[in-house]
């Protein structure tokens, strides 16, 4: 098998798939040439992420990497979420292939993109 | 359900072939090269292959070389003609750009070595103009290498036209016909081809045989040295059960072409049609010149490599031309070269359906491939841009 047991989850399983209509944060990262785009959309609440969720056009790591970030940064502080590293995306995941990497990276950058887009609203306000 | 459509990638081995292949191993263990009793049994069952083979693609026997498999009479045509070729000055070679990777690997070889390649385009349809043939040979062209069919989007090239200009311009003409072989009709002389290669598990044959026809009088170049075996050309003991399960299928196949080509023919039709009522789809190469099993859509706005994974868990095995599947950054040549942008080239589908397909299955697959591409859809961020009006839709 290509994948783990783990990226196969939630693969097909994803967890906080779909829209967020009144996000706090939104981020998209990636392209369509390159195969891979990520969407991240959060909602803040007293700094805490209450609620995460996601949309990819990607393959099943770009997705299961999806998948798996939202839930590492799902209830945590803010600032936490940014420290959420592509490693340890991998290692949540036990492991992505060596030409998959890229795609625990995207879903790395999309967490940074929606809590800097969080903070950018903030500032606005 | 259970439904393998990836026969171009493989096929599942007949049982003719696998029968003649256990017979071969009882019977004929010894080694062709032997002299003593059991080594001329088994060279009786080479060359009988050998004069099976021949017939089926209207050759003599003499003209057959066994060799490895497809890629194997692809890099030994190739390279023999170029090094022969430049002997004589001639240092330009003609193809396409959707030819296979052990074509196009070779051609980018040669042109490392000083030669120069000319890559024909295949349009929208994909299939080569036998006119852009004509006029991109040279003087100092060594070869013009265009394949049967193709083996992603399964388009049919002009190979008789292209074979009648080669011979009126006195230049060697090889063809890859690995997807063609056993699928549609093949003669050598009625399409003028000088060499061609094809490969056993093409057409229910085993893995680790395949053949190269050349023509008689056509010099040919080794690729592996060593032994006396394939009259010098090709040496190495021959893989005898592999080489006679092989000629079984072809036979077996041609044999059954216009019976079966019907009926997988109308397989396919009943796919397309299916597959084509999903919005924002299209079917890659022209639709009539195409082989009788290969269906090439693309869907707008999703990944090939999670449809694959997601049709198989419901017990579809297909293919994909997306990078993800490709193992490189980039989607499929040929759907490039279709002039398809990367990101619907990434969104492909191969679907590649033989004679064991049923009516029944391809409902059951257009279904699910319906339900999957619409579930990917949902959850992809391209195809939310296209529906609000973001990104400008490439299929109507």
């Amino acid at each position: 098998m290509l994948y783990s047991e783990k990226v196969m989850d939630h693969f097909t399983n994803p967890r906080n798939m779909g829209k967020m209509e009144d996000a706090d944060g939104i981020g998209q990262v990636g392209n369509a040439k390159c195969g891979d785009i990520m969407k991240m959309y959060i909602k803040v609440k007293d700094g805490v992420i209450e609620d995460v969720k996601f949309n990819t056009f990607g393959c099943g790591s770009a997705i299961a990497s999806s998948s798996m970030a939202t839930e590492m940064i799902k209830g945590k502080p803010v600032e936490e979420a940014l420290k959420l590293s592509n490693q340890a995306v991998v290692e949540a995941l036990d492991g992505l292939p060596a030409n998959k990497i890229h795609c625990s990276v995207l879903a790395e950058e999309a967490v940074q993109a929606a809590v800097e887009d969080y903070y950018k609203k903030q500032a606005e306000k | 359900m259970n439904i393998y459509a990836d026969q171009a990638a493989t096929t599942r081995i007949s049982e003719t072939a696998k029968k003649a292949m256990l017979d071969c191993m009882d019977k004929a263990y010894g080694n062709p090269s032997s002299l003593h009793t059991p080594g001329q049994t088994a060279k009786e069952y080479l060359e009988a292959a050998r004069i099976s083979v021949a017939e089926q693609i209207g050759a003599r026997p003499a003209e057959i070389y066994f060799t490895s498999g497809g890629s194997e009479s692809d890099n030994q045509a190739i390279f023999s003609a170029a090094r022969l070729g430049a002997m004589k000055g001639k240092r330009h070679i003609v193809s396409t750009k959707i030819e296979h990777h052990a074509v196009l690997h070779v051609l980018k070889r040669l042109e490392k070595e000083g030669f120069e390649v000319t890559y024909l385009d295949v349009h929208g349809d994909g299939i080569v103009r036998p006119e852009e043939v004509c006029s991109a040979i040279r003087e100092d062209t060594a070869l013009v290498s265009v394949m049967y069919a193709n083996n992603e989007i399964g388009t049919l090239q002009p190979i008789r036209e292209v074979g009648r200009i080669c011979r009126e311009k006195k230049v060697l003409f090889h063809t890859d016909a690995v997807q063609a072989a056993g699928h549609v009709s093949i003669d050598v002389e009625r399409d003028s081809v000088d060499m061609l290669s094809l490969s056993g598990h093409k057409f229910c044959g085993p893995r680790g045989a395949g053949a190269l026809y050349v023509k008689k009088g056509v010099p040919l170049l080794n690729l592996i040295e060593g032994g006396a075996q394939e009259r010098g050309k090709r040496a190495g003991t021959e893989n005898l059960p592999a080489i006679v399960g092989m000629a079984a299928a072809l036979e077996e196949s041609c044999r059954r072409m216009d019976e079966d080509g019907r009926k997988v023919t109308e397989l396919r039709e009943r796919l397309i049609d299916g597959l084509l009522r999903i919005p924002h789809s299209r079917l890659n190469g022209d639709r009539k010149r195409r082989l009788p099993g290969n269906i090439n859509v693309c869907f707008e706005g999703i990944e090939g490599e999670s449809l694959l994974l997601l049709l198989d868990a419901r017990g579809i095995a297909a293919s994909s031309g997306s990078a993800c599947t490709s193992g490189s950054l980039d989607p499929s040549h040929v759907l490039l070269a279709l002039g398809l942008p990367h990101e619907v080239a990434h969104g492909s589908l191969r679907l590649t359906i033989g004679p064991d397909n049923t009516a029944e299955e391809i409902d059951y697959m257009v279904e699910n491939i319906k339900q999957v591409v619409e579930y990917l859809r949902n959850m992809s961020p391209v195809w939310e841009e296209l529906q609000k009006g973001e990104r400008r839709y490439v299929i109507q």
